[in-house]
């Protein structure tokens, strides 16, 4: 199978996107309706409405600016309009946006009013959406291509089937020299140590186990209970996961036979280099993926069981379930089905590879499911209280 | 096909991958191809749900994936559905 060239945009910075969006990125949640409106009035525009931008200070406030400048900085952004009520956060964003040298214009409400600035920005973006339109795509390397992973609305099937068809995707890609992320940190316990084991050097061990250790700490400190009423979730549940410690074990069927992880980001923070990063996140699909997305991610492999249906508005997101009643019922939302493993009809090798072919495919333009279906599940990460 | 399957040839508990029905002589085998000892199955149980293959009693530790996913809290005898009712985490 040939996996070493895909079909990408190169960006000024030298990544490779595979889709073209112009994004119209607001700062707040109150300049939500601006670019919504803006995003209605410019064909190919896309808004990304959030619910935070606020008040929000120390790490969180750290981590909402690596969000905002990560996906404004995303290659499958063409370019970027941020509107934000007032002028200096909304220039701090468009700055760092600015550094990857594609087009970026922020605007700021205060002062101007929504309707001037909508009509002001609405002008920027129609040129942006014409000039993105004659950016064609060109051979790009495997080496320049990053990926994340991460399951949702996992059952059994999941452990059995669809998480060891990314790790033999995975094992593969890695070896091809690609750069891909994982995550989830409270659902790798029980598993913790595996992943322990997993770490390229020692350092890195011990960095993972800090991070596991203080989001353990903090389930701990607040829990009322066992969390059996939210993790599993019901949808777990419904489909035979028990414990967290049996939805971990399958969950870290995804990092492969022999691949190991070289080092542990932040929050939206963008690998430095090749392989494969673990990146400490949120397990709730929608926030995760949008901290991947912030981290450069340009495509999302994403195992289901009882049929999660997320997307992303920028970062595609390929679905593949083993489970053949979600594979049945749910066919809309599913990219590969690989139910066949288990009935013994389909081999793992041949699950990854029909999996590199579909990612292939989806990095070359084709839409995925949940983009076909406009699934645009854009969730930020808040870590407290704001101030 | 078989009925259930085992991650490791150590696990105490199958994943069904068909529903089965109460009564019903189910056959399983290891992801690795090794078949398992017949049994029948106690209870009906829904596909992707656990079969337990030996018997347990309260404070036991359940195997699967060849390690451990939590604590037995009511007796469960070899054929009989393994879930929430009678399995739960040692972790929170």
């Amino acid at each position: 199978m040939n996996i070493s060239t895909f079909k990408g945009y190169r960006r000024e910075n030298g990544r490779a996107g595979i889709r073209n969006h112009v994004v119209i990125l607001p700062v707040d949640d109150i300049s939500n309706r601006a670019c919504e409106v803006v995003a209605s009035h410019i064909d190919g525009a896309i808004a990304l409405p959030h619910a935070y931008g606020r008040l929000q200070f120390g790490e969180d406030l750290e981590l909402f600016f690596r969000t905002m400048i990560g996906i404004g900085s995303n290659p499958n952004v063409a370019a970027c309009v941020v509107i934000g009520i007032e002028p200096e956060w909304t220039k701090k964003i468009v700055d760092g946006i600015a550094e990857t040298g594609k087009p970026t214009t922020g605007f700021s409400i205060e002062r101007n009013g929504e309707i001037k600035t909508v009509a002001e920005a609405s002008k920027v973006a129609k040129e942006y959406v014409q000039w993105a339109s004659e950016i064609h795509r060109e051979d790009c390397d495997i080496s320049d291509l990053y990926f994340s992973m991460k399951c949702g609305e996992s059952d059994t099937t999941t452990g059995l089937g669809s998480c060891p068809t990314v790790g033999n995707l995975l094992d593969k890609l890695i070896d091809a020299g690609a750069t891909a992320s994982f995550g989830e940190t409270s659902e790798l316990t029980g598993g913790e140590h595996i992943v322990e084991a997993k770490a390229a050097n020692k350092e890195v061990a011990e960095e993972f186990k800090k991070v596991w250790s203080s989001y353990n700490d903090f389930i701990l400190k607040e829990k009322t209970n066992d969390l059996s009423d939210s993790q599993p979730t019901k949808g777990n549940i419904r489909g035979g996961l028990t414990t967290i410690e049996e939805k971990a074990l399958g969950n870290i069927e995804k990092l492969g036979k022999k691949t190991k992880f070289v080092g542990v980001l932040k929050p939206a923070e963008a690998p430095t280099g090749p392989g494969f990063w673990f990146m400490d996140t949120s397990s709730a699909a929608a926030e995760a993926v949008t901290l991947w997305a912030a981290s450069g991610a340009v495509v999302h492999l994403f195992p289901t069981g009882q049929g999660n249906i997320i997307g992303n508005p920028i970062e595609p997101v390929i679905k593949l379930s083993a489970n053949p009643l979600t594979c049945s019922t749910m066919q809309e939302h599913i990219d590969l089905d690989v139910s066949a493993l288990l009935t013994g009809d389909m081999r793992i090798d041949e699950a990854g590879d029909q999996l590199i072919d579909v990612m292939m495919r989806t990095c070359n333009g084709r839409l995925t499911a949940a983009e076909a279906l406009g699934h645009r599940e854009f969730v930020l990460t808040k870590l407290y209280r704001s101030a | 096909m078989s009925d259930f399957l085992l991650h490791d040839e150590n696990d105490t508990v199958g994943v069904v991958v068909a529903d089965v029905e109460q009564h019903q002589a189910v056959k399983g085998r290891t992801l690795a191809g090794k078949d398992v000892p017949q049994l029948k199955s106690l209870s009906n149980i829904s596909l992707g749900h656990k079969i337990a293959i030996q018997d347990f009693e309260p404070g036991d530790t359940v195997i699967k994936y060849g390690v451990d996913i939590g604590k037995v809290v009511k007796s469960i005898k070899t054929g009989e559905h393994v879930h929430t009712h009678n399995l739960k985490t040692k972790r929170w």
